[in-house]
């Protein structure tokens, strides 16, 4: 599984080692050793596998964790603007840096607005932001990926030629350079979201293609190509539903690692534009003023934090669920 | 003989990977960025025409086809390895030698840390698995990789300015490289110790958390593997298998991640160099963009190319010195 | 085990050899394993005692608790296993002992030989430091003196060149050599109990037959009592002295060897041995399968386990779990309570017979229809090396110039060792593509000269069925869409594929009501049956088997074998079958092809080629088969082949088999210049049309 090979891992600061997880139907050391996994006559007794995983997720603590937090932000990103005493464009004349009250619960900046109305608002544009980048780079990995297994090795050189070549151009620069030239237009956050896929996608496709690549040679791909079966019709249902799990785990790393694309990009200014406000903004603005008022920056800093805290504990529980034949994993 | 040979080859691919990298940054910085902006236009003082010919002698006038300035730049790179001037006129090669100067100061000891710290937390969580020991060690991982570098970094600063003023002494230096010193024996290097303190955390606290998390799930995945059983059935007590045979073989794979660590590091510390103040590589990826400073910004393109391309191929080299699968036969 | 409750050890000395104990005492050992389920009951009250110098066969299918019981005395089970009982060594209890106390006996006292020897070893370390290890963990060796024993222990396990091989690192060994180094460091230190669990399962038959051999040599040199831990019925009557048949987490029948195999008192043994096809003999009625599944062990009810697949069980055989008690023979154990009616009756008056309809009276073989003819197939593949370092070194001719054909209702087996080229060449033409070099005509047509549809629909003639039922249906989909998918992309009416699938699934034995079923809810024998369904789902004329039992447990194969032997008939298929296991295919086949390196050494009809060999490498091969049947099987004269199989990217020169060759050695020197020198073709042998070999000096020899 693990490449050897140039830039196979790592490139990102992606938390979890991508390139460890094993693909879900690793040899069976020895049979006799899990009886668990002993053949069971056909009876309904045995667990549906989405139940099993769902029960060893929700078993996990982090698991837990991940899931409520998360579903406590999202509530928090949803009803927080119907919440909030003042919009986030609006200036309070009478509380310039002002720190936190009954008025302003997370206080203000220097230019009087409300630092509650903006997190919720940061808060809201980072997820979307994380959300549509990770849901696009795994279709993408997943199609490019199994399609360069299938199609064999020319298709997967080019693959890894491209990959190799986007992992050389620095994509922070070339993603800052461009959204620089587009600074002030109206559509920043969506060209931000088109950007970060379109430079996000080459591990995750890499991966796949490497698991896929076993895939490819099991039995009932080359039975269905066999029976003429045509070769779309097999990649998309026999060949990509097997790293689903990956898929999933994956798109929690890629939900991470998007918001903190976001959120560094636009920390310095690129990124999401000024009408516009995301807690990579909010951060950028509020780290001059940190030393004498904290509030500015912490805030956002803190449901930033707790932002990718439930979702890398999501995908932490996600990961010992979906594939408890790798030992790993089990966070708190 | 072949491996030099096939090094040779790699290292030909990777020129080839590198000059069109830097060749698409060139054209991308050169379309987007407009030197003209780094001047205050409104200003009634400024000489635009001297600003216009400078920017001209610098090729890097927008007026200029972007052909044109391609096929200078080239020239210019390749006959007199010279990366060209900022749009203020400074020269880009002495420039970037400071900058690489002062990254390397600032992030040496950090890696070293954030790989060995990552590799005995990895391993010492993987052994103690489910223990409440490895519950606490996770949980502090996932916090730090959970903490975005410039959130740790500014909190460390408050943290640090708050413990300053309660003692009344000056013992967290969070500004530049160097501050004032006594000018006793060593307080030089005790100052540079200080200033260095918090930035080498905020840089390899979030790698260790990731390099911790990485050690332990090769460390987990081995401990199972037929290999340690054997020797646990040769009568080795449970800790010698795990160091001699686990760990031994788990290692292997963080070489690779290690490599692209040590390549990303360099242009990585971006947000460190700017929360600290130093002026490192990093910084400058920022700041030239920001100064559209075009020539400037695709040195540092080709800076981070050949720091990725160095990463891939110090990776292969670890690999094949500690994995006799893959050394020459 | 429970820390709190730790028991008290009237001494810490270590087990030593006292005259009259038994070396291995198990006395009622549970084990019990929590899992998602609930907690599966692995190991159920086993007895066992291995006495010095005496080999026990522990046998039994997947799941049946040998190995859980093996690690059990290695104290090297998962940590959340409960281990209730006793295990004693030399009378000195094991069980409940520290880690530390436990290290010092094993590899010492107790040493293990795992199942797969390719990932037994470290990677990172070199054979020889891996062994000094072993030494050195137990003994005041100094690095020197541990090096001196290890070279000469990996002599005795015939290692050649072992200052040389030492030094080298275990992927640079092949898997029979990794086993014999496995196998030098468990008798490093002399140990009193060997256990071997499966040592043999992973490897080749002739390299099978090296390390029985070299396992024989080891216990004789140590004088250890050996516990043989396998599935195979042929290494048990050839090695085991007593024998202990497990079902279900117990041990259901034990007894003497020979007391087993001739005089079974269970009905479990005597349908493991009625379900095994005998590789020896010439057997035309179909085999008798135990028809089930073993049960699962998490919730077992009450009464005998075997009972619900036993054709004996009755009433009483629910009410209560059988105890294992004495039998009307001596010093033989069986826990059935209906042994006695066992006594003096052979297997096929105990389970029911299933009917095969012969087959319709056919002309001669060269009046039949030529389904599949394949003339000088070659196939070649760039060999590459090393993992990062990649290059091409060569190239590998997987096929090397192969012929055959296959007639209607014709069964042929395509057998050989692992990478003698089997696989390659039924992919090579389920490809339909033009072969690199040679003709593959199916059904008249010649697949150089196919268009695209054309192919598809020389598709639909020529069906597979895979090694592995698990790894060929698509764990995703529910069995129906399976059985439809090669209907809905081949033009069948959409209306009627859901009557066809029925009638499938009613082909093969499947109950149609399951259609909606996932392939887990199945045993490996019915997803195999799936597999075949799904196969003659578009009635092909012909259909590739890849090893479609192997995968199987001996009381399961033995069904689908019967279920692939009707179909044949009834539909008028013809098979190209190809196998590993020779009982499978001298049971299955009309005719054999024996491969080696690429080539086909020796063609012919099953018993001929069986019974009379020609070429010395079919005589090897089948003289390595072991036969169940111990008698027989330690009355064999086997004929051990030195070495592996050559690098194919470098075929010696002439005959490719002449460096392992044992005629070859018997020749003089003008002889032997013409192996070396030129390559022995197929040729008819011995003035028969149908019998080919490609050997200069064919003689034929019988070797059961």
């Amino acid at each position: 599984m693990t490449e050897p090979n140039f830039s196979a891992a790592g490139a990102t600061n992606r938390p979890e080692g991508s390139t460890s997880t094993a693909p879900a139907t690793g040899p069976q050391l020895d049979p006799d050793l899990d009886p668990a996994e002993a053949e069971a006559p056909a009876s309904g007794k045995r667990l549906s596998r989405n139940r099993l995983i769902w029960r060893r997720f929700w078993r996990s603590t982090g698991g837990k964790i991940g899931v409520i937090g998360l579903a406590l932000v999202l509530l928090l990103a949803i009803v927080g603007p119907s919440l909030a005493r003042w919009d986030y464009w609006v200036v309070d004349d009478n509380a310039f840096l002002s720190p936190p009250s009954a008025d302003h619960w997370f206080g203000t900046n220097q230019g009087g607005f409300d630092i509650f109305a903006m997190t919720v608002e940061g808060l809201r544009k980072s997820m979307v932001i994380g959300f549509m980048v990770a849901a696009i780079v795994e279709i993408l990995a997943a199609l490019i990926g199994a399609s360069a297994a299938y199609f064999g090795k020319r298709v997967g050189a080019i693959l890894q030629w491209i990959t190799d070549l986007l992992l050389v151009i620095p994509s922070f620069l070339i993603i800052a350079i461009i959204s620089q030239h587009t600074a002030g237009s109206r559509n920043s956050t969506w060209m931000l979201i088109i950007l970060l896929s379109a430079f996000s996608w080459m591990i995750s496709a890499r991966v796949i293609r490497a698991m896929t690549l076993s895939l490819v040679s099991l039995d009932y791909v080359t039975a269905a190509k066999f029976m003429s079966v045509p070769s779309f019709v097999v990649i998309v249902k026999h060949v990509i539903p097997n790293v689903a799990s990956y898929l999933i785990i994956d798109f929690t790393l890629g939900v991470v690692s998007a918001i903190l694309g976001e959120t560094t990009l636009s920390f310095f200014g690129f990124g999401v534009q000024k009408p516009e406000t995301s807690l990579g903004t909010l951060l950028g603005d509020g780290m001059g003023s940190a030393t004498t008022s904290p509030w500015v920056f912490l805030f956002p800093a803190g449901v930033l934090v707790i932002l990718l805290l439930c979702v890398n504990f999501m995908g932490d529980a996600l990961r010992d669920a979906i594939d408890p034949s790798s030992k790993s994993g089990g966070a708190a | 003989m072949f491996v030099l040979r096939y090094l040779a080859r790699r290292i030909v691919n990777y020129a080839i990977l590198l000059f069109i990298a830097v060749s698409l940054g060139y054209l991308v910085a050169s379309a987007a960025l407009d030197p003209r902006n780094a001047f205050d236009w409104t200003n009634p003082n400024l000489n635009k025409a001297a600003v216009n010919a400078s920017l001209t002698q610098y090729n890097i006038n927008p007026d200029t086809s972007i052909w044109l300035r391609y096929g200078r730049w080239l020239r210019m790179v390749f006959l007199h390895w010279n990366w060209g001037w900022t749009p203020r006129g400074e020269a880009i090669n002495s420039l970037i030698a400071t900058r690489i100067g002062v990254s390397v100061r600032l992030v040496t000891i950090g890696t070293i840390l954030s790989l060995v710290g990552g590799v005995a937390v990895g391993a010492w969580s993987a052994v103690r698995q489910y223990h409440w020991s490895d519950r606490i060690v996770s949980f502090i991982c996932m916090l730090l990789i959970s903490t975005p570098t410039m959130v740790l970094a500014v909190v460390m600063q408050l943290g640090a300015t708050r413990f300053n003023q309660a003692t009344g002494t000056q013992f967290f230096q969070f500004i530049g490289e160097t501050g004032q010193h006594p000018s006793y024996f060593g307080a030089g290097l005790i100052d540079r110790l200080q200033h260095l303190l918090l930035p080498t955390i905020s840089l390899a606290a979030l790698s260790m958390a990731t390099y911790s998390r990485y050690q332990r799930n090769l460390m987990l995945d081995t401990l199972g593997a037929d290999y340690v059983r054997t020797a646990r059935a040769k009568g080795l007590r449970k800790s010698r298998a795990i160091r001699h045979h686990a760990l031994r073989n788990a290692i292997i794979p963080m070489a690779t991640y290690f490599a692209f660590g040590v390549a990303q590091v360099f242009v990585g510390a971006t947000i460190t160099e700017q929360v600290y103040g130093w002026n490192g590589m990093g910084l400058y990826s920022v700041t030239s963009i920001q100064q559209q400073d075009i020539n400037g910004t695709v040195a540092v393109v080709a800076f981070s190319g050949v720091c990725v391309l160095a990463g891939a191929l110090l990776s292969d080299i670890l690999i094949a010195a500690i994995d006799p699968r893959v050394r020459a036969r | 085990m429970s820390k709190k409750d730790k028991p008290v050890f009237e001494s810490d000395a270590l087990p030593e050899r006292q005259p009259g104990v038994p070396v291995l005492q198990i006395a009622d050992l549970n084990v019990r394993f929590p899992s998602e389920d609930g907690v599966v009951h692995a190991v159920r009250g086993v007895n066992l005692t291995v006495n010095a110098g005496e080999v026990v066969g522990l046998v039994g299918e997947s799941g049946s608790g040998k190995s859980v019981t093996s690690m059990s005395v290695m104290g090297l089970l998962d940590e959340n296993a409960h281990v209730e009982g006793s295990i004693k060594l030399h009378g000195t209890e094991l069980l409940g002992r520290s880690d530390d106390w436990m290290s010092e006996v094993r590899g010492k006292k107790v040493a293990m030989v795992f199942q797969d020897p390719l990932s037994a070893l470290t990677p990172v370390y070199t054979i020889g430091d891996q062994i000094v290890e072993a030494l050195q963990i137990h003994g005041k060796y100094s690095d020197a003196e541990a090096w001196d024993r290890a070279l000469e222990l990996l002599r005795m396990v015939g290692i050649p060149n072992p200052e040389v091989r030492a030094k080298n690192f275990p992927h640079e060994f092949s898997g029979g050599m990794r086993q014999r180094v496995v196998i030098a460091m468990a008798i490093a230190n002399d140990p009193d109990l060997i256990i071997a669990d499966e040592p043999t399962t992973a490897l080749d038959v002739t390299i099978q037959a090296q390390i029985l051999d070299l396992l024989r040599v080891a216990q004789r040199e140590t004088h250890a009592g050996v516990v043989m831990i396998t599935h195979d019925l042929g290494v048990v009557a050839g090695l085991a002295d007593r024998v202990a048949v497990m079902y279900a987490g117990r041990i259901v029948e034990r007894a003497d060897v020979n007391d087993v195999f001739y005089h079974s008192r269970h009905p479990y043994t005597v349908g493991l041995l009625g379900s095994l096809p005998r590789p020896d003999l010439d057997k035309d009625e179909p085999l008798t399968p135990v028809e089930g599944n073993p049960p699962s062990l998490l919730n077992l009810p009450p009464g005998c386990p075997f009972a619900p697949r036993c054709p004996m069980a009755s009433e009483e055989c629910l009410a209560a779990e059988p105890d294992l008690l004495e039998t009307d023979l001596a010093g033989h154990t069986s826990a059935c309570i209906k042994f006695a009616s066992l006594s003096d009756k052979k297997y096929e008056e105990i389970y029911p017979h299933e009917e095969i309809p012969a087959a319709a009276e056919q002309g001669t073989r060269e009046d039949a229809e030529v389904i599949l003819h394949v003339d000088g197939l070659v196939k070649t593949y760039p060999l590459m090396k090393g993992s990062v370092f990649k290059r091409r070194v060569g190239t590998v001719h997987a096929v090397d110039h192969i012929s055959f054909d296959i007639r209607a209702g014709e069964t042929l087996g395509l057998v050989g060792e692992s990478g003698c080229g089997k696989t390659t060449t039924i992919m090579s033409i389920l490809e339909l593509a033009k072969p690199e070099e040679g003709r593959v005509v199916v059904l008249g047509k010649d697949t150089a000269e196919l268009s695209k549809s054309d192919r598809k629909l020389v598709r639909q003639d020529l069906q597979v069925v895979f090694q592995d039922p698990m790894a060929s249906l698509d764990p995703r989909l529910p069995i129906y869409d399976i059985i439809a998918e090669p209907l809905k992309y081949n033009g069948y009416p959409k209306a009627r594929i859901a009557s066809r699938v029925e009638e499938l699934m009613a082909l093969v034995g499947l109950e149609p009501a399951h259609a909606n079923r996932y392939p887990r809810n199945f045993s490996g024998g019915q997803k195999q049956r799936v597999g075949i369904a799904r196969a003659l789902a578009l009635e092909p004329r012909l259909l590739v088997l890849d090893e479609p039992v192997s995968a199987l447990d001996v009381s399961i194969q033995a069904g689908v074998l019967n279920l692939l032997e009707r179909l044949r008939v009834e539909m008028g298929l013809s098979y190209l079958f190809v196998a590993h296991d020779l009982s499978v295919v001298r049971h299955i086949a009309h005719r054999v092809a024996v491969m080696y390196l690429g080539r086909i050494v020796e063609l012919g009809p099953v018993g001929e080629v069986f019974d009379h060999p020609e070429h010395p490498y079919s005589q090897s091969l089948l003289s390595a088969i072991p036969v169940p049947d111990p008698v027989k099987e330690r009355a064999r004269n086997r004929i051990l082949l030195q070495g592996d199989l050559p690098s194919p990217a470098n075929p010696p020169s002439g005959c490719p088999f002449h460096t392992r060759c044992p005629k070859f050695q018997t020749l003089d020197e003008a002889d032997r210049a013409r192996c070396t020198g030129e390559t022995p073709l197929l040729a008819s042998a011995g003035g028969q049309v149908d019998r080919q070999v490609a050997c200069h000096f064919p003689e034929g020899v019988s070797v059961f």
